[in-house]
């Protein structure tokens, strides 16, 4: 690996992280277009594999994916160095906005924007919610809808832990990948 | 110690927050605002807008504007490393075994059962934001009588063009941020 395709790959993601508002899945499109139709890095097949093996895995999607495109191109070190461009340009942005907050925050206007701003993230997730829960119902299936209604009450009035709940849903998750293939290995034999 | 602390925090936001996005919201509202007292609600709030208006993960904006302000730019450091080194080493063991393998069933079985709790978590810590954002308190109050109807319209506006259009949620954002400013100055 020459270092002419390490600095590429480094100001690659670098530049794709700066540009992933509202939500890391918008990388990858951006991905595909710099990696695959540009740099002719990686093929469309592999791009969808890496695409759900990132999103299969804990964490941001735009860290997992740029974590993945360096590990395939150029190995740990690859990842290493892609991790660190998708990391830096919001640890800057941040930083700065963090320095400037409690100025920014005291201002009357920006007050004004901010309160205006919540009420607007909280129709942003709300919307989420929405969205994501209608995929839940519309797999028309017990199970999952049981799922979600049980982990609600459990993480909302008896305030259980929420990686408890992540956990045994991962876990209820499992046996019913198993007892689904056991079932179709059943209907396989008949 | 403290670096200790947020390590550990962010370490378990990065490894338990499934499904990208604003999954991660509910676990770091439990570690920064619930268990550890390094922000308020309200600067909870802020942060989640700051991070929907720029660049760059959830997890990781959370992470750099939390640890700023408990240790400074070596604990926005550090609560950043400890939010990616989960994903370092589950998607680089995750992809190995892909390619060796190229079998993803099971893990996309757990995922499966995982997404319908996720929406949960997630709806459960968005009431706490609604009612911030209505109320200026997480908890519902005995009065009800300190709503306020232009946090009320913003939501409702906002909620409407989203599910409608779907439009692009910076522009909601940025229309919240403008409608915000001339409804206070109004009223």
């Amino acid at each position: 690996m020459n270092g002419k395709k390490m600095r590429t790959l480094f100001l690659s993601t670098l530049q794709l992280s700066a540009c992933t508002f509202g939500g890391g899945f918008i990388i990858i499109p951006l991905m595909r277009k710099k990696f695959v139709e540009e740099l002719h890095w990686i093929d469309e097949q592999e791009m969808l594999d890496l695409t759900a093996i990132a999103q299969s895995s804990p964490g941001a999607i735009a860290v997992n994916a740029s974590i993945l495109v360096g590990y395939h191109v150029a190995g740990v070190a690859g990842a290493l160095l892609t991790v660190l461009g998708a990391v830096l340009p919001p640890l800057v942005i941040i930083s700065v906005i963090s320095m400037f907050y409690a100025a920014f925050r005291d201002n009357v206007i920006v007050n004004m924007a901010m309160t205006g701003m919540t009420a607007g993230v909280a129709a942003v997730i709300c919307d989420v919610i929405c969205t994501m829960g209608k995929t839940v119902i519309q797999q028309h299936r017990v199970l999952p809808v049981a799922v979600m209604v049980l982990s609600f009450i459990a993480a909302y009035f008896f305030d259980v832990n929420i990686i408890l709940i992540i956990v045994i849903c991962g876990v209820v998750g499992a046996l019913d990948t198993i007892r689904q293939s056991h079932r179709r290995k059943e209907t396989g034999l008949a | 110690m403290i670096y200790l602390q947020l390590l550990w925090s962010f370490f378990q936001i990065g490894l338990f927050s499934i499904g990208g996005g604003y999954a991660a919201m509910p676990l770091i509202q439990h570690q920064v605002v619930e268990l550890h007292p390094w922000l308020t609600m309200t600067q909870f709030a802020d942060i989640m807008t700051i991070a929907e208006m720029t660049p760059g993960p959830i997890a990781i904006n959370s992470a750099t504007f939390v640890g700023i302000q408990v240790a400074g730019i070596p604990g926005a450091v550090i609560a950043t490393v400890g939010c990616v080194i989960p994903s370092c080493i589950i998607v680089m063991t995750l992809a190995y075994v892909y390619f060796r393998f190229r079998n993803l069933t099971m893990v996309q079985g757990v995922l499966g059962g995982l997404r319908p709790a996720v929406v949960s978590m997630i709806a459960s810590a968005g009431i706490g934001l609604v009612l911030l954002a209505f109320f200026g308190a997480q908890t519902l109050p005995a009065d009800l009588s300190g709503i306020s109807y232009v946090s009320v319209a913003i939501f409702l506006i906002g909620f409407v063009v989203l599910r409608k259009w779907k439009v692009n949620p910076m522009y909601v954002m940025g229309g919240a941020g403008v409608l915000g400013v001339a409804l206070q100055s109004l009223f």
